[in-house]
Order: structure tokens, then C-alpha cells, then sequence
């Protein structure tokens, strides 16, 4: 891989940090460059501390590293919280002129620029981060010009002045370091002609719901799902659709299921939290057999746990919460693209099997930011399936009962059911959460009951045969040793391969049910080892109950999600261990 | 929608369970004849029930329905009317339905006065679970979970409506069916949230508020030549508690319901075949 530079910029919440690094992010992309973006929040002591990081290379990047190239420092805190990431090569850039003094570690290089005055000179104070960025252009060997799309971009709508202040505030930055300095770190900052898009997996799921048709979205805002929701208000519209804050989670998921009986394609999005709400209504969702898609983008729990840090506790909540048997499938999308493929795919799946889908994201990639060619969101690819929706009277027809009553929950032999949307003539009737005839109507008969709970089950079966169900693999494919991860750790497994001197077999799991089956994979690997960001192991309880075996597993439940570095030393570390006995 | 609906088209074959004498048969009869009166047929309704002996309406009659969890009929409702909004949509629930497990939705079903019309079967008792104190029971009103009364006021639903900006607010009889229904039936041509709270009396469970009860002490609002467009007259006759009313208290002559003001108007249900054509646009976005 090509060499790889880590940036960062962090200081107190509520000091720009985000647009900042925002700003940066897209420079280098639009240079033609791979960015991959994180995000660090701490709680609110003493002030807080926010930090935005950049990756970025000539190659694709898809994962964090314990490695810190360039900080641009606004607080001492800032420096103490990256102490271990600096290194010889390191250079942090602060301004002297403030109160704190700042504290820089031996052998790392201190760039003193006074961000402020500067700003000032150029216009205003407030564009000390702008000034900053012009200073780490210096520093990095990148040409301060390609801010300027970047700055047009972020402050364009506030006026040209505002625009060409800070262009010129870049400059001034990258002129006094340039007067001022004498740092070669040796990094220069290659550009290609490439055109990229940058964007993270909240709005991938979002772009994803309206390629597939999504016109309905309610939610009630919740960390980290609520950037789903921001993304699709001001954009639905356009297609017809609309979004609505619900007073709660329990409203909304009902009201997306409304909108799905309606004839919508309905979407609601929530964290752990909110899907604890959402529970009591999935088992109406399978009964009355409505097609939704339910996203849960995780957080750390349990109850409010660490509302802002990365887990993947929610995977048995998504497998069995609800109480009953309730037939769902569950989808986990293990990079960005995926997230806007695998949202095109739920709906899909939701209306061929009128049945829950649950999409589960987690914190981790909702806020990174990522670059892609844009073929790689390629909306031709984009294919709709809306399954046995029936509309035309001849279709109506032949789902009739003797005495001309639609059978909304006819047992089938793949288990699907017609589907009459309201508004289309004979076809209506009643469904609900109580067991029922094919006509929707109560019963309690015990052959009927039988009938529709196999007819339930057996739309999953039919998918379980006419989907496919894969995996994504990497790594040597040969290898003895196999790791398996689900969700978003895929990127940092990818990258944690060109740490590793062991041959790896990494398989990425995106199906958790339907799920492929692994049993032969495992059993032909002389070491299995199942990744994932939860402290108990979920993913890899079910695997050993698919293949009735032991794995070895790494997990991670600190909040921090998984860097490419580390992730490749603790599997280092795990295969020279012996199995434990079975 | 054709012209020769009757209302017993919106009746289904199934035969209603409900306690001979129950005021829901009376309360069904109404929503059933008011909705063909205001030219709906069973295949552009959609009726929403509530869960409780109330809400088993849904099963009674014959629209597109759905019957769904205890407290959450007016959020279905909300949904299938804003993906829909050329699909006449009803909710129906019971007191508790409505105003307990559900008392937050109904809050904000009201503020949001999405076009739908919201018949609460209010029996002032949990029928189905076989007579527990509801929260617009008495609060001397002995059951088998508050043997001495629950000891709180009763909830005021209209006063709740009235306070979370509602703009028609209706009270009918199950008994007196002509009224019953014309009131319903002007719920359902308000434009915006029409909700009318329905005696409808639980002749198994409750024998303070019956039938008798109600016919001998209900006022109609409209012999009174009570002006529903009049907010001071209509507080007055809400918060009189010495009283029990009958007929539109409130109506806001000027109500724009949801889908004016926010623009909702399409029929949700029909998309593209594959993505729409200017998809390609939303990713260069991220440029
Ligand atoms: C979550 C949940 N809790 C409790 C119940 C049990 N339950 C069913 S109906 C009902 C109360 C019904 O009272 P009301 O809404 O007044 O309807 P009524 O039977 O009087 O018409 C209760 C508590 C339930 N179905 N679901
Ligand atoms: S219990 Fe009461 S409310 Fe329920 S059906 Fe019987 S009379 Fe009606
Ligand atoms: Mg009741």
C-alpha cells in the first residue's frame, strides 16, 4: 500500500472541529486522494474533547491505526489524549499565543503558528482552524489550492467574502509556517486525477432508502441514528415522501408500518435504546406480514451505556427480541458501499417476504466518512422487487375465496401471501397481531393456527433457498487460519492483513439470519477466530452452535472500535496461543 | 368510489362477540353508516383498531384494516393516511386504548391534526380484561383492582384534546344512533383530526355509566344552540364536569390539516422500477 498520512485536528466541542476536519477531508478528495475519517468524543469532562482524523493515502483506506502523523492541537488535552499515537515523525501544530502552554512530547515537532492572530489579520478570529489547515498544508507538502472547492463548499451559502477571507486565511497559514519553520518530516502529499465521493454509512443508508424507493421515514432522534433521518428530510420530498418525528420510538415504528400497510416502501431508524421501544411492535409487523425495514445503528450499552462509543452489543436483541416466534430476517452491512447496497436489498427483501428486516449498523461506521468512486454507488445496478403485490383485477381475482374475499394471508406453498394495498378494488380485508385465518380474521383453531405459523416460517425457508446468502472474503484463501467478523470491523480486518506475517483467511459475514453457512470453512481451518465489538461474543455463540465447535474469539467493548494495527497484533497473539481444550 | 355503497357493505361476515347490549354494536352501526353516508367504500377505508373489546370492530367490519398493539392505533393510522392520502382512514379504540397505554400518541395524533377521523369507545372501564378501573372511570368507581375507587380524578379527554390544540372535538352516545352518527360523520368531513369520545357503555362490567345514566343526564349541545366555532363557549362546556354533553364542541373553522401545511399529497405507494432518474445526482452530492 501506498503510504498512508494521519491527520487530526481536535479541540473542545463547539470549536469546529468537525467542519474543520470536514473541510480537510474533502480537499484531499477532491486532490484525488482516499480518505477515511473517524471521529473521537469523550465525555464531558473538563470541557470535552472532540477530535476528527483523517487517514489518507493514494490507496483505498479503511480503517483507523495507533498512529498520528499531523495534530493540529486547539487544547493541551488534545495533545495528552494522543500522546501514545505521536511519534519521531509527528508535528503538532498549536497557537503559542493562547493561554495554555503547550506540552510537546520529546522527539515530536512543535509547530507554533498564532492561529488567531493570524485570523484576525485576515479577517476574523473564528477562522484560526482555516489558518491551521493552511499550516498543515505546509507541513504536508499539499497545495493550499485544493482547500479552496472545499471552503466554497462549506461556507459558500454565508457569502463570497466569508469564502475568499478564508482562502486567504489558508495562505497566511501556510506562509507564516513556510517563513517560519524549517520542517521536512518527508511527507508529500501525491495527488491523481481521480474524482471521488466521500460520505459515511448514515447517509449511504439514507441514499440507499430513496434509490429503493423509501417514501416514508419516521424516528424519534437518537445517537447515532439520527443522521439517517437528517439526511433524508429536504430530500424525500423530492421524490413524493416525506418524514415525520415521531414522539417516540414505539409511534414510530408503528407509524412506518401504517405507511408499509399503506403500500409505501417505510423505513424507521433507531440505536439499542429506541429499538428496546420498537420490540413490542415486531411481532404485529411478521404477524400481519408487512414488509418493513427496522435500522439499528448500535451504540454502547446496556441502558444508556456509552451513548456515544462503538459496539456491537445488539445482535441477539436483533435475532430474538419480541416475545413469540417471530420469522425476520437480519442484514448487517460490513462497509459503507454495503450500507447503500444492503438498504436497497432489505426493501427488497421486506416486500418479497412481507416480513421485518432488520438492518444493523453500528456507531462506528454512522460517522466515518469514507471515499468511493462514485460507479461505486452505480444507481443502474439499483434493481426493485415489490414480491406478490397484486393490483390488477385479474390478480385480485385469483386470490378470492368462494364468497369473493381476499386472502390476504393465503397459505402458499413458498409461504408468500398476495399483497392488496388499500384503495385496490375487492381487495380488502383486515390483518393483525392476533393468529388468523387467511382472510386476516382471529382464530383460534389449532389446524389454522399450525398453518399460518409454517406458512410464516416457510417464506424464510423459500429465501434461505432463493437468495443468496454470502459471505465477503479476503486474505489467502488456502490459509490454515480463517477469521470471521461481522459487520463493520471488515475494513480494519482488510487492513490489519498488511500487518499480519501469519496467512489469513478473513471471511465478512453481512447475513446474520439468514446466515451462510461457515460449518465447512471452520471446520477445514486449523484456527477459527470470530472478531467483533461486544464483550460476550454473540456472533461467534452462533457459529459455534451452526458448526458444534469452539472458536477463539477477540472482543472489544472499551467504545473504541477496532484499528487495523492492533486488530492484526491481538490475532498475532491469539494464534500462537494454544486452542483451549474442548 | 361508487355511489350505491350501503352501509352494510362495510359490515363483515363475522358475528361480534360483544356482551348482548354491549354499546359497541350502536357505536360499529354508526362508524359504519357514517362512512358510507360520506361516499367511502370498504376498498379506499382503511380502519385502524385499538386492542380491547372495542377494538375487535376491526374485525366486524369490512375496509382494509388493521387490528394492531394495545395503545398504538392512532400512530398506524397516522402512517397509512400519510402514505395514502387519498385513502379515507378511521381509527377506533377504547378508553384505555386511548387514554392510558396510549395517552402520549393521542397528545400528539391531536397537535398533528393529520386528516382522520378518531372514535374512542369510551365505556369508562377495561372490558376485555374483565372490568379494571380505566382512567376515565370514576374515582369511587369499585373494581376488582381498586376495591375502594382508584382515588384520582378521571382523565378529561376532551379537555386533553382542547389543551393539545385540537381542531374538532366531538362527544356522541351509542344509543342515541341518528346523532351518533351524524357526529361521526362530521368528524370524518372535518378537515384535520376529527375525535369524537363515545359513550358506549359496558353493560357487564360497569354498572354506574349505563344506558340509563347516560340517557338520563345527557345535555345536546346542539338543543343548547351551543356555536362549536366559539373557543371560550366550547372551554366552557369541556370543563363543565356537573355535565354530560353530546355534539361537536369544538371546531376550528380555520384548520389546515397535516398534509396542507407540510405538502404530503402523493400516493406513496407507487415508485420507479429501479432507482429514480436523477439517483445518480444524490451521490455526486458527495463530491
Ligand atoms: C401491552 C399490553 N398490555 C396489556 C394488555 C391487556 N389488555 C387488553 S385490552 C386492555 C384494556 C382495554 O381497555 P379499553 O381500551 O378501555 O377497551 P375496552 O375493552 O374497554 O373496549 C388491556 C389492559 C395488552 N393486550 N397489551
Ligand atoms: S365486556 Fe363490556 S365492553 Fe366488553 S363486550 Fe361485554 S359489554 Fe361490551
Ligand atoms: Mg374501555
Amino acid at each position: 500500500m501506498a503510504e498512508d498520512l494521519n491527520w487530526a485536528i481536535g479541540g473542545e466541542a463547539g470549536d469546529g472541529i468537525d467542519s474543520t476536519g470536514k473541510i480537510f477531508a474533502q480537499a484531499l478528495s477532491r486532490a484525488g486522494r482516499h480518505v477515511f475519517t473517524s471521529k473521537d468524543f469523550a465525555s464531558r469532562i473538563r470541557g470535552g474533547y472532540t477530535a476528527y482524523k483523517i487517514r489518507t493515502s493514494v490507496d483505498q483506506v479503511q480503517s483507523v491505526v495507533d498512529r498520528l502523523d499531523i495534530l493540529v492541537a486547539l487544547t493541551q488535552r488534545t495533545i495528552d489524549e494522543n500522546v501514545d499515537e505521536l511519534h519521531e515523525g509527528s508535528a503538532v501544530i498549536y497557537d503559542g499565543e493562547r493561554s495554555w502552554e503547550a506540552d510537546i512530547p520529546d522527539g515530536v515537532t512543535g509547530v507554533d503558528v498564532p492561529l488567531k492572530s493570524i485570523a484576525e489579520e485576515a479577517g476574523g478570529a473564528i477562522m484560526r482552524n482555516t489558518v491551521a489547515l493552511g499550516a498543515a498544508c505546509e507541513i504536508t507538502g499539499f497545495d493550499v489550492e485544493y482547500l479552496d472547492e472545499s471552503l466554497e463548499k462549506r461556507f459558500g451559502g454565508k457569502g463570497s467574502k466569508i469564502v475568499e477571507n478564508n482562502k486567504e486565511a489558508a495562505r497566511m497559514g501556510q506562509e507564516y509556517v513556510r517563513e517560519n519553520y524549517d520542517v521536512d518530516l518527508g511527507y508529500d502529499l501525491e495527488t491523481t486525477d481521480e474524482d471521488y465521493v466521500l460520505l459515511n454509512g448514515n447517509e449511504a443508508i439514507g441514499m440507499g432508502a430513496l434509490a429503493a424507493g423509501c417514501r416514508f421515514y419516521a424516528g424519534y432522534p437518537i445517537t447515532p441514528a439520527t443522521s439517517i433521518m437528517e439526511y433524508l428530510t429536504g430530500r424525500i420530498e423530492d421524490y413524493g415522501g416525506h418524514v415525520v418525528q415521531a414522539e417516540d420510538e414505539l409511534s414510530a415504528i408503528n407509524m412506518a408500518l401504517g405507511a408499509a400497510r399503506g403500500g409505501a416502501r417505510a423505513m424507521t431508524a433507531t440505536s439499542g435504546a429506541g429499538v428496546d421501544l420498537m420490540t413490542e411492535t415486531f411481532g404485529l409487523v411478521a404477524q400481519s406480514e408487512t414488509p418493513l425495514v427496522i435500522t439499528d445503528v448500535q451504540r454502547s450499552g446496556p441502558s444508556t451505556g456509552m451513548p456515544t462509543k462503538q459496539e456491537q452489543g445488539d445482535l441477539n436483541m436483533a435475532l430474538y427480541g419480541g416475545h413469540g416466534e417471530v420469522p425476520r430476517f437480519v442484514v448487517a452491512p460490513t462497509s459503507i458501499t454495503e450500507c447503500f447496497w444492503k438498504t436497497v436489498e432489505a426493501f427488497n427483501l421486506a416486500e418479497k417476504y412481507q416480513t421485518p428486516v432488520f438492518l444493523v449498523s453500528d456507531l462506528a461506521m454512522s460517522v466515518t466518512e469514507q471515499t468511493f468512486p462514485p460507479e461505486a454507488f452505480d444507481m443502474d445496478e439499483v434493481e426493485i422487487d415489490r414480491g406478490k403485490l397484486v393490483d390488477d383485477d385479474d390478480e385480485v381475482d385469483e386470490w378470492l375465496d368462494a364468497q369473493g374475499r381476499f386472502r390476504a394471508h393465503a397459505v402458499t406453498d413458498d409461504g408468500i401471501s398476495p399483497r392488496a394495498i388499500p384503495g385496490t378494488e375487492e381487495g380488502a380485508h383486515m390483518s393483525t397481531g392476533l393468529e388468523h385465518d387467511e382472510l386476516g380474521r382471529r382464530t383460534e383453531d389449532q389446524d389454522e393456527r399450525v398453518q399460518q405459523v409454517d406458512k410464516r416460517f416457510r417464506k424464510v425457508e423459500t429465501a434461505e433457498k432463493r437468495e443468496d446468502w454470502d459471505y465477503r472474503e479476503f486474505g489467502d484463501e488456502d490459509a490454515d487460519n480463517l477469521v470471521i467478523s461481522w459487520g463493520s470491523n471488515e475494513g480494519a480486518l482488510v487492513e490489519a492483513l498488511d500487518y499480519l506475517e501469519e496467512d489469513v483467511r478473513v471471511i465478512s459475514v453481512p447475513y446474520i439470519f439468514p446466515r451462510p453457512d461457515l460449518s465447512d470453512e471452520i471446520e477445514a481451518a486449523n484456527e477459527v477466530i470470530v472478531v467483533e465489538a461486544n464483550a460476550t461474543g454473540q456472533f461467534a455463540d452462533l457459529l459455534e452452535h451452526d458448526a458444534l465447535t469452539r472458536v477463539k474469539r477477540i472482543n472489544k467493548y472499551t467504545g473504541v472500535r477496532f484499528k487495523a494495527d492492533e486488530l492484526a497484533e491481538e490475532i498475532s497473539e491469539q494464534l500462537s496461543v494454544e486452542v483451549s481444550a474442548q | 368510489m361508487s355511489s350505491d355503497v350501503r352501509f352494510t357493505d362495510f359490515k363483515s361476515d363475522k358475528q361480534p362477540t360483544w356482551c348482548p347490549g354491549c354499546g359497541d354494536f350502536g357505536t360499529m352501526n354508526g362508524m359504519m353508516k357514517a362512512l358510507a353516508e360520506t361516499g367511502n367504500d370498504p376498498d379506499n377505508t382503511f380502519v385502524v383498531a385499538g386492542i380491547g373489546c372495542s377494538g375487535k370492530i376491526g374485525t366486524y367490519m369490512h375496509s382494509y384494516a388493521l387490528h394492531g398493539v394495545h395503545g398504538r392505533a392512532l400512530p398506524v393510522g397516522t402512517g397509512v393516511k400519510m402514505a395514502r392520502p387519498d385513502i379515507e382512514v378511521m381509527v377506533a379504540g377504547g378508553d384505555g386504548d386511548g387514554y392510558s397505554i396510549g395517552a402520549g400518541h393521542f397528545v400528539h395524533a391531536v397537535r398533528r391534526n393529520v386528516d382522520m377521523s378518531y372514535v374512542v369507545m369510551d365505556n369508562r372501564i377495561y372490558g376485555l380484561t374483565k372490568g379494571q378501573a380505566s382512567p376515565t372511570s370514576r374515582s369511587d368507581f369499585e373494581t376488582s383492582t381498586t376495591p375502594e375507587g382508584p382515588k384520582q380524578p378521571p382523565v378529561n379527554p376532551l379537555a386533553l384534546a382542547l389543551a393539545s390544540g385540537a381542531s374538532f372535538i366531538a362527544q356522541s352516545f351509542a344509543s342515541d344512533a341518528l346523532r351518533h352518527q351524524e357526529i361521526v360523520q362530521e368528524a370524518i368531513e372535518h378537515d384535520g383530526f376529527g375525535f369524537v369520545n363515545v359513550f358506549s357503555p359496558c353493560v357487564t362490567f360497569n354498572d354506574v355509566d349505563t344506558y340509563d345514566y347516560f340517557r338520563d343526564n345527557l345535555v345536546d349541545l346542539e338543543e343548547e344552540g351551543h356555536d362549536p366555532t366559539d373557543y371560550e363557549a366550547a372551554k366552557e362546556v369541556i370543563l363543565d364536569s356537573d355535565k354530560e354533553y353530546q355534539g361537536v364542541m369544538y371546531q376550528d373553522e380555520n384548520s389546515v390539516p397535516y398534509h396542507e401545511k407540510h405538502g404530503v399529497t402523493e400516493d406513496m405507494s407507487e415508485i420507479p422500477e429501479g432507482a429514480p432518474d436523477d439517483a445518480m445526482d444524490l451521490v455526486r452530492e458527495f463530491y
